[in-house]
């Protein structure tokens, strides 16, 4: 290997590696949880990735065990290329904002910010400075004398925000931050952190339990399950192509269907247990055990006389419900079954007479439903 | 309606605080109006007092006496003084065992914690003076310490513990430790894990963490456990009585002298005031100190 290249694997290093972690908790009744089962990953620099995953999937613990909390019984995490094994938290080059934002009640705002600076001996002068520029940033100036129980969930929020990256870090861990402020406040915090991201071009490792929040805010997600990583992924990426059931059910509306994929390779069906046919993708590998992703946006009125590019499927309304700016049908299968539509092409303006119980025929085209192979279901 | 609402209000606070009020009154106030005005009361020659205006109780103890009266006696002032300093070395020492014992009890598991609360209680089901005479029979000559001490090779001759201020200092220390550990336990349990961890997280050292974060947010419970602490050191006199025997006489034993043995009244009345005196104002100047450290840190 010559010297550029090296210097080019250097450039290109991740911010963070995290090697076959592996951490056990003991759990209350007895026996062992596995937090982290065997998880691997690199972080880049510059990006916004998202720990996806239900409560107790491990992402927290996986934060902790980078910002230096939670001691790994197995693999090892990796900053800036360093090893952080035995490394102690106040000595790694990462910050964290805290899920209940931890801040200083007895210290004012001013203070809170500075706490890093103030630790580390920063000149009077450069401290203040710096202190000035991160509430400018967080657009908190003429707060620097309030204490933090004077403050809005929203500006605590902010106050958290900044101390955080006062240290400048290569790395910001954020703790579920938006998870106790409002929806609106919320929405907008996902764009602002989007922003102060870019502008810094430092990396965000964000946890979040929702996917709504995983989806809007980052380049990469995460998705954790039982300790395990599900899929890794721009969010296009995870919605249009989940690798897992898992991930499937997890990310955005929608409807599995299990079976084997019949037929020829110019018209593949997918038969489920309960004899459903699925018309899917040419192409689809026949004879293989697959699970079919039915979006509500794929599935429109079925035209009078579909063509092949179709999957028609037969249901009957159960119920529409009206979401502004759109309808949404929940429609019941043969099977008893119900699928999710949000038609939007033609003939949707017959449904304005549509009720309960009446029949409605869905059409999708066979080669927009994802089709997850079995080898790849997970439990 | 709001004129009835309030009058309600009113009915019920009378309701709530009429019998703390009527308690306080009587078996508070009262009595403390009565030493009060015994203290400015001349003694009586066989006990009791005379209703003259008399200032010479305080003339002895702080330095203005007519000789035809009374003789001003710099002792009294003495065992003032040291009585002062064995309560704030007894707060001292309570706190530097009671602190990190807290720390340390905040971080067991709950089952655990509540055990060991329990157990610094334990001492308080036995009686005092039992206790007392427990400690007796260890610090003297041919007690429990001498004897191991003895038996380890590490004295030649037996030390001189009890009927000492050393002797003193460890009885009120084991007396009063629970006073002080509980207030700083309540505090010290109520912080906050993730303030810790944030110091941590910003770069702040063990060091740096305690003193910016653990030690402000948990002054509160020093606060109160001193205060707690100093009160009955300073008019302790079973300790001193048992443990100090006739050398170590503290003010306590004083006040006791004067109105058990003595039959002066109005001298102990006296000495009593001195001591709230200088409780109060002591316990003024600390809590103020505290309160500014806590706003400033």
């Amino acid at each position: 290997m010559s010297g550029e290249d090296q210097v080019q694997d250097l450039s290109a290093a991740p911010i963070a590696e995290v090697r076959a972690a592996v951490k056990r908790f003991e759990a209350p009744e007895g026996g062992a949880v596995m937090a982290l089962d065997g998880i691997s990953l690199n972080v880049e620099s510059r990006e916004f990735v998202t720990l996806l995953g239900p409560s107790g999937c491990g992402k927290t613990t996986l934060l902790r065990a980078i910002s230096g909390f939670e001691e790994l019984d197995g693999g090892e995490v990796r900053i800036a290329g360093k090893p952080m094994t035995g490394v102690p938290p106040h000595r790694r080059p990462v910050n964290t904002v805290f899920q209940t934002y931890a801040l200083f009640p007895h210290l004012n705002v001013d203070d809170n910010v500075g706490y890093g600076l103030d630790v580390a001996g920063t000149p009077r002068h450069e401290r203040d400075n710096r202190v000035g520029e991160a509430l400018e940033r967080i657009g908190l100036s003429g707060f620097e004398r309030r204490k933090p129980d004077q403050l809005s969930g929203g500006q605590r929020q902010r106050v958290a925000l900044a101390r955080a990256i006062i240290n400048r870090p290569n790395l910001l861990l954020l703790d579920e931050p938006l998870s106790a402020l409002d929806r609106n406040l919320r929405q907008s915090m996902q764009l602002e952190l989007k922003s102060l991201q870019h502008d810094l071009g430092i990396c965000f490792l964000f946890v979040t339990h929702d996917q709504e929040e995983a989806l809007t805010m980052s380049d990469q997600v995460v998705v954790l399950n039982r300790g395990r990583i599900e899929q890794v992924g721009p969010p296009e990426t995870l919605y249009h192509h989940p690798a897992t059931r898992f991930v499937a059910e997890f990310i955005g509306d929608g409807s599995l269907f299990s079976g084997r994929v019949e037929g020829t390779a110019e018209d593949p069906m997918l038969t489920t247990g309960d004899g459903l046919r699925f018309a899917v993708g040419r192409g689809a590998p026949t004879g293989q055990m697959a699970t079919l992703l039915l979006r509500p946006e794929h599935l429109e009125v079925a035209p009078l006389e579909p063509d092949a590019t179709l999957g028609v499927i037969d249901t009957t309304l159960k119920q529409s419900v009206f979401l502004g700016a759109s309808r949404k049908f929940l429609c019941r299968l043969g099977n008893g079954a119900t699928v999710i539509a949000t038609p939007t092409g033609d003939g949707t303006e017959a449904l304005g007479g549509i009720a309960p119980g009446d029949a409605l025929r869905l059409a999708y085209r066979r080669d927009r439903p994802h089709l997850i192979l079995d080898d790849k279901v997970g439990a | 309606m709001t004129k009835l609402a309030r009058k309600a209000d009113t009915r019920r606070l009378a309701v709530l605080l009429g019998p703390t009020t009527l308690f306080l009154g009587i078996c508070f106030i009262g009595p403390l109006t009565v030493m009060l005005i015994y203290s400015f009361l001349e003694p009586g020659l066989y006990g009791g007092v005379e209703w003259n205006f008399y200032h010479w109780n305080y003339g002895r103890i702080l330095g203005w006496a007519d000789g035809e009266w009374e003789e001003f006696d710099p002792v009294y002032a003495e065992i003032f003084l040291r009585s002062v300093r064995l309560a704030l070395t007894n707060v001292l020492i309570t706190l530097v065992i009671c602190y990190p014992t807290a720390l340390w009890v905040s971080g067991l598991s709950p089952p655990w914690r509540t055990m060991v609360v329990f157990l610094i209680t334990l001492p308080f089901f036995v009686s005092l003076v039992v206790r007392l005479f427990a400690w007796v029979l260890i610090l003297r000559p041919s007690g429990f310490l001498n004897a191991s001490l003895l038996g380890l090779g590490l004295i030649s001759e037996p030390i001189d513990i009890i009927f000492t201020e050393t002797a003193v200092l460890i009885g009120m220390a084991y007396v009063l430790l629970p006073f002080m550990f509980l207030p700083i336990y309540a505090s010290v349990e109520k912080l906050d894990h993730s303030l810790i961890e944030a110091s941590s997280d910003l770069g702040g050292n063990a060091r740096q963490t305690f003193l910016r974060v653990t030690l402000p947010l948990t002054l509160p419970g020093i606060a109160a456990g001193s205060v707690l602490v100093f009160i009955p050191s300073l008019g302790n006199f079973i300790v001193p009585d048992i443990l100090g025997g006739a050398k170590v006489l503290m003010i306590g034993n004083l006040v006791e002298q004067q109105f058990l043995s003595a039959r002066n009244w109005p001298f102990g009345a006296a000495l009593s005031v001195m001591i709230m005196f200088v409780m109060f104002l002591l316990i003024l100047i600390y809590l103020r100190r505290i309160g500014r450290a806590g706003a400033n840190a």
